[in-house]
């Protein structure tokens, strides 16, 4: 299915926001997951669903003041 | 003698809060940071890199053991997108520090106070411990308190400007009449814009171009460490009036003429 993961248009297999980040080889310990504008928990990560058309943002700390 | 800095409940050992931006890469990041003597430092939050996921993360290289991560809301330009942004910050899973920025003009960086003040109340009620940068303004600094800011973080000057404290005497006031700790942050240039801060009776101060941007990162870092201390002691020890004339230091008895 496609969703959209920070802005980009990408084809997923992953049905949960852990299995995603699994899928995109991202450590969920220094990331935040928002799901069509709304933030995911942590604890939350493999019971949540990731459907066709979703909107993902992925986020984490880069430099800044 | 103890002067630690405390903020709802966290001590902090030093009274230089740093940011993390502009820095060649992540090693010199971490060599100034040392060189600062801080234990507090400011990131940001932005996408994660999806293409090259072999991109290194900034908290790779900042022992945490050793710094509290204050994550700010920089870009932002709606109470909307404010909050979004503390939010996942919040649950990138370091701290419920949040230092806000609602930002107002693109040209100058200026806070939208409005905007602020509204964010700050939000927050405050979600648990987050807010930090808010806003004007040098006595009176927006006591509505921030109102809305439960844990400290007041008033400008020097434009964010990156390094035009130093342009408004001591408004710095001065807002130290005057809120309960809580106030941190200049933004505008600072070189060590005596610092120190000046810090002889105001500022808690502390956050630098983050200012050190960054130096031909010498690390150095002005330790530069700007020891400008902290000097600001804070005087501060403490009291300086004297400001006279118009003249006081002789050495005694007039036991002169020979």
């Amino acid at each position: 299915m496609k969703i959209v993961i920070n802005g980009k248009e990408t084809e997923t297999g992953a049905e949960t926001v852990g299995a995603l980040l699994e899928e995109l080889d991202i450590s969920s310990g220094k990331v935040a997951v928002e799901v069509n504008f709304k933030v995911i928990r942590k604890c939350d990560y493999h019971t949540s669903a990731v459907s066709e058309g979703d909107n993902v943002e992925i986020v984490n700390f880069v430099g800044g003041g | 003698m103890d002067d630690r800095l405390t903020i709802r409940g966290i001590d902090f050992s030093s009274r230089l809060w740093v940011g993390t931006g502009k820095y060649k890469d992540f090693e010199e990041t971490a060599l100034a940071l040392e060189a600062s003597g801080t234990d507090m430092v400011t990131v940001s939050v932005r996408r994660v890199n999806i293409t090259d996921r072999k991109s290194e993360n900034l908290l790779d290289y900042l022992d945490m053991k050793k710094y509290k991560i204050l994550p700010n809301t920089a870009g932002c330009y709606t109470v909307e997108d404010a909050l979004r942004y503390a939010r996942l910050a919040r649950e990138a899973g370091v701290s419920d520090l949040i230092k806000l920025e609602v930002i107002g003009d693109e040209k100058t960086l200026f806070p939208d106070v409005c905007g602020t003040l509204k964010a700050t109340e939000i927050l405050a009620k979600e648990g987050f411990i807010v930090f808010p940068y806003t004007l040098d303004d006595p009176i927006t600094a006591q509505r921030l308190v109102d809305a439960g800011a844990a400290a007041i973080m008033p400008l020097g000057a434009p964010i990156g400007s390094g035009l130093g404290i342009r408004n001591p005497y408004n710095i001065k006031i807002i130290q005057e009449v809120v309960d809580v700790p106030v941190i200049v942050d933004a505008g600072v240039g070189t060590a005596s814009d610092v120190t000046i801060a810090m002889e105001l009776g500022c808690d502390a101060v956050l630098i983050n171009t200012g050190i960054a941007g130096a031909d010498n990162p690390i150095m002005m870092a330790s530069a700007m460490k020891h400008a902290v201390l000097a600001g804070r002691q005087a501060y403490k020890a009291g300086r004297i009036p400001r006279k118009l004339y003249a006081t002789a230091s050495s005694p007039i008895e036991g002169m020979i003429i």
